[in-house]
This record gives structure tokens, C-alpha cells and sequence, in this order.
């Protein structure tokens, strides 16, 4: 694998085509952006425009959304190859992925579903990282899901999952503070033990989102990971706990539906960037 | 040889709305894992049917929100994605259109699909410097009949019987139904730089374009435009064609496709 470069650790946003005019007009103190790759797979035309211009002005992310890293099945090439064009074409900073399945019998669901963690599924995990890895010629990052059941077969935490898995293949970890949340309160445990048990040295980059709440048939609390809004009061705190055992690490604010104007991004990315200079001031003192 | 046995059943429940949850779902009563199971249901169904709404806009604004959602959630049904590119999922959603009674009566409701379909098929496809219109000026007018034009990646036509090009663009910022006149057009589409351009033709400049984008000579193209009409201005059909970034090169020989 070829030397490791990492984002730097600044607040970053999801890159959005309405914004991209702005960007690249006031180019506005950001640390990164962030793109999903599905949406830089055709062979050309204004998202490569605005994306070619915007990497030359920023460090740069890909976050991909449908690998299907946790399905059962054998990842599917055309889609590695699509990605290892990508990842030469821009040379990203970084690359991340999801501990979820999309692909089921051929077909995409387009969503990230839930895997039980077993020995089992760990080693389908592992060779596809491996794959991944090999094919990209890099380190990727893997993204903790976000839940809303539990799977009975489940034999691992998810947090010892995934640090089992990050010293099998030597990939990074993504902290989705949004989704520990998410998860914790959707499957009734505490996030800030999850966090304590999270294998932090493996954290290369944080994601941040806003949630919706609802509740189940109980009546029990239920959110879901919508990324539609600002990043809620809880979750800027847990964040802040996470910063605590990482340190300053590259930190994502994910808004991808009802997407706002710029500036209330920018606005959410300047609390993040705040919150890092007290994490590195910590560190320093 | 899987490494989880209920995968399949997990799969198949959320294509199932009505159906029961997969088993092996921890928490709380058979209810609550029903709604949520739901969570993924709704989010594997919406996240479909948002892809579609995506690559279909002005077909979306045309039906309204409600009826496009019911269309759509039909076609994904029956034609569920088989890659992770969903930029170019849903070309046969035009034709499954055509088969519902519900939208008979929006007779130009496919064609219009058929036109966002070219849209994003342009808006997609590769860079290439469109040719520059001097580059006709330096050919002998004798070899032009045996020229051929090279197509753009971007460059789509599409004929309808019904006025797509100007429901389009009257759904585009700034445009107006008030605009659109019912008759049949022929759109051609290009994207000669980062911008979808959108250009009506006659009948006889759309059998040219038609022919000079199948890589017929130019005789042979200008042939079909005068058969079209009789009054057909070759010169300032293929100035039109080049000039809106329909072609890339024109070789001045070459073998019969």
C-alpha cells in the first residue's frame, strides 16, 4: 500500500451542486469536502467540472455508498474498478465505506442495511476490505452504522467488531457520532460506554448529522439517521466527548437532505472547527 | 455457503411491506419490531423512488408529488436496480409510464420522461471539444458530399408527437407553461461545455441531424432534409447542428459503417 495521506483535522462539509458556485467564488474557510462516489461515476460532464475545480482548492474525501462491504456476496468489480478510476482521477485524502450491506441477489437496494456480528459475517468483512485495499491501492475508512434493531445472531459489540476488524486488515476506522447516538438510543445502550469501548486509534475521520426522532409501537424513543437538519444539542456534546480520547481528527457535517444555503453549513462547520481548537488545546496544555 | 442464513429472509421482508418481519429481530414487542423493520423498508423504498425523482424532474412536477411516488414505487417493483450507479437506473421508466391507465391521459407524459432520459444521459457523458463551425469553411465544397460528422458524446434526438422540448424547457427556472404551443417536436440535446442545451428542429433539419448523427455523408444527410422540404437550407441546417456542439470532428473520407 502506498504512503498514507489523511485529511486534515478541520471541519469539513458535503460537497452539494447548488453550492459549488459559491465554493468556488468565496472559497470559504472549510477544512475538506466530502462526496458520495456514486455520484462522480459518469464519464464526465458539470460534476466533474465543479469536482476537478473544488479539489484543486481543498483536501478532498470520497465516501462511498454502495459496495456492500457487509453482504454475503463477492464485491462486485465493475463497481471496485468505477471506485479505483475514481480514487486515481482525484487522489482523495481519503477513502470510507459503511459496515452495512446494499446488494442482495444482484440487486441494489440502496440503503445501508444491518449485518449480525459473527465470526461469520467478521472473516465476508475482512476479504472484502482486503479487496478493497488491494484494489484501491490505499487505506480506507470504515463507518460505524447506525441501528434500528438488534440482530439475535449478533455474538460481537460492535465496537470490538470493528476494532477486530481494523487490526485484521489494517483499515482505518470513520466515527459516525450521529449514528452512535442513533444507535444507543434505538437499541437502548449507552453512548458514551459505546464511545469508551470504540477503538479510537484506528479513528481517521468523525461525521456529525442531525436526526429525527420518533417513536416505535411501544412508544419507545426511535431516531433515525435522516440528515436533515442541524446536528442536535446531544450529539454535539457526545462529540465532544469523542474528542476527548481522539484528539483533533478531520470532522464531517453530513446534510444531504433539505439541503440549507451554504452559509448555515459553514455556520455548523465553525462550531466543529471551535470544538477542535479547544480539542488541540486540551492536548497542548 | 453464506455467512449469514437469514440474510435472504431480511432481503425479501423488505420488498413485502404487508409481510412479516424477518425473525431474529431483538427489541421490544412483535409490534415494535414491525415499525422497526419499517425503518428499512421505507428507507430501501424512498430511496428508490427519490433516485427516480432525482433523474425525472420535470416529469415529477408535471404528475405532483403524490402520483409521481405511486408511479414510481410500481416500476421499482417490477425493475429494481441491479448496480450501485443510479445515475443511469430507470431508461425503461418512460415505456412502463405508457402502460398505466392512470397517466393515458398525460399522452406526452413518456415522451417527456424519454426527453429526461437524453438529459441526463448528456449531462453525464464524456468531455469532448465540440467542433468549431471555421472548421467547415476550410473543406472543398466537392469533397463535402462524402464528409462525415463524428457525434458528441452528449449529443441526443429525440422526436415526439408531442411538444416536449418546450414542456421541458417551460419547467426550467424561468420558464412558463404559457410557452408551449401543442404540436410535435424533435429536440435535439447537446452539452457542448458544462451546460445542456436544448434545440428544436423542423422536419427536414431533424432527417439531416438524424442522418449526420448516424455518421451518413453529408450529401447523403442533406438528401433526407431536401426529401423533408423542399426548401431545406443545407448550409444553415449543418452551421445550426455544429454550431450547438452536436459534433466533435468531420473526417472527409472513411468506410461505409
Amino acid at each position: 500500500m502506498t504512503a498514507t495521506v489523511s485529511l486534515p483535522p478541520r471541519s469539513g462539509l458535503g460537497l452539494k451542486p447548488e453550492h459549488c458556485r459559491a465554493i468556488l467564488a468565496e472559497t470559504p474557510d472549510v477544512g475538506f469536502f466530502e462526496v458520495h462516489a456514486e455520484n462522480y461515476m459518469g464519464a464526465g460532464g458539470p460534476p466533474h467540472r465543479w469536482l476537478t475545480a473544488i479539489r484543486e482548492r481543498y483536501p478532498l474525501s470520497i465516501h462511498g455508498v454502495g459496495l456492500s462491504i457487509g453482504g454475503g456476496a463477492p464485491l462486485d468489480r465493475d463497481h471496485l474498478a468505477r471506485l479505483r478510476r475514481l480514487v486515481d482521477r482525484y487522489e482523495p485524502e481519503s477513502f470510507s465505506e459503511h459496515l452495512a450491506w446494499s446488494t442482495h441477489d444482484g440487486v441494489f437496494l440502496n440503503d445501508l442495511l444491518p449485518l449480525p456480528y459473527t465470526d461469520a459475517t467478521l472473516a465476508d468483512v475482512v476479504r472484502h476490505i482486503d479487496q478493497v485495499q488491494e484494489a484501491l491501492g490505499r487505506r480506507m475508512l470504515l463507518e460505524n452504522p447506525s441501528s434500528y434493531l438488534a440482530l439475535e445472531e449478533s455474538a460481537w459489540p460492535e465496537t470490538d467488531f470493528l476494532g477486530e476488524i481494523a487490526a485484521r486488515t489494517g483499515c482505518g476506522l470513520l466515527l459516525d457520532v450521529n449514528n452512535v447516538m442513533v444507535s444507543a438510543v434505538n437499541l437502548g445502550y449507552d453512548p458514551v460506554l459505546y464511545l469508551e469501548r470504540f477503538p479510537m486509534r484506528h479513528v481517521g475521520e468523525i461525521h456529525l448529522a442531525g436526526y429525527d426522532e420518533t417513536a416505535d409501537a411501544d412508544g419507545a424513543r426511535l431516531l433515525i439517521d435522516s440528515h436533515a437538519s442541524r446536528v442536535r444539542p446531544d450529539v454535539w456534546g457526545l462529540y465532544g466527548h469523542a474528542l476527548r480520547l481522539t484528539g483533533p481528527v478531520a470532522t464531517l457535517v453530513e446534510w444531504d437532505n433539505d439541503v440549507p444555503p451554504l452559509s448555515e453549513l459553514l455556520a455548523e462547520a465553525a462550531v466543529v472547527d471551535r470544538k477542535l481548537c479547544e480539542a488541540s488545546a486540551r492536548r497542548v496544555a | 455457503m453464506t455467512s449469514w442464513s437469514g440474510r435472504s429472509a431480511f432481503a425479501g421482508a423488505l420488498a413485502d411491506p404487508d409481510g412479516p418481519v424477518p425473525a431474529g429481530i431483538l427489541r421490544g414487542s412483535s409490534e415494535a419490531a414491525q415499525s422497526r423493520f419499517a425503518v428499512y423498508r421505507n428507507n430501501v423504498a424512498s430511496g428508490l423512488v427519490g433516485a427516480l425523482a432525482s433523474r425525472f424532474p420535470v416529469t415529477a412536477a408535471i404528475v405532483g408529488d403524490a402520483f409521481f411516488r405511486a408511479m414510481a414505487s410500481r416500476f421499482v417493483d417490477g425493475c429494481k436496480p441491479t448496480s450501485p450507479l443510479l445515475m443511469t437506473w430507470g431508461d425503461e421508466f418512460p415505456a412502463f409510464m405508457e402502460t398505466l391507465p392512470a397517466a393515458a391521459a398525460l399522452a406526452y407524459l413518456a415522451d417527456v420522461a424519454r426527453l429526461e432520459v437524453a438529459v441526463s444521459a448528456a449531462y453525464h457523458a464524456a468531455e469532448a471539444p465540440p467542433l468549431p463551425v471555421p472548421a467547415l469553411a476550410g473543406i472543398e465544397a466537392a469533397a463535402l458530399a462524402e464528409a462525415r460528422l463524428v457525434a458528441h458524446p452528449a449529443a441526443r434526438l429525440l422526436r415526439s408527437p408531442h411538444p416536449v422540448g418546450s414542456i421541458w424547457s417551460a419547467h426550467q427556472p424561468g420558464g412558463s407553461p404559457a410557452d408551449v404551443a401543442f404540436r410535435a417536436e424533435t429536440v435535439l440535446v447537446t452539452r457542448p461545455g458544462a451546460e445542456i442545451r436544448l434545440s428544436l428542429l423542423t422536419p427536414a433539419e431533424a432527417a439531416f441531424a438524424a442522418a449526420l448523427l448516424a455518421s451518413k455523408p453529408l450529401g447523403e444527410a442533406a438528401a433526407l432534409g431536401v426529401a423533408a422540404d423542399g426548401c431545406f437550407d443545407f448550409g444553415q441546417s449543418l452551421v445550426a447542428a455544429v454550431a450547438g456542439g452536436a459534433f466533435t470532428a468531420i473526417t472527409l473520407k472513411g468506410p461505409d459503417p
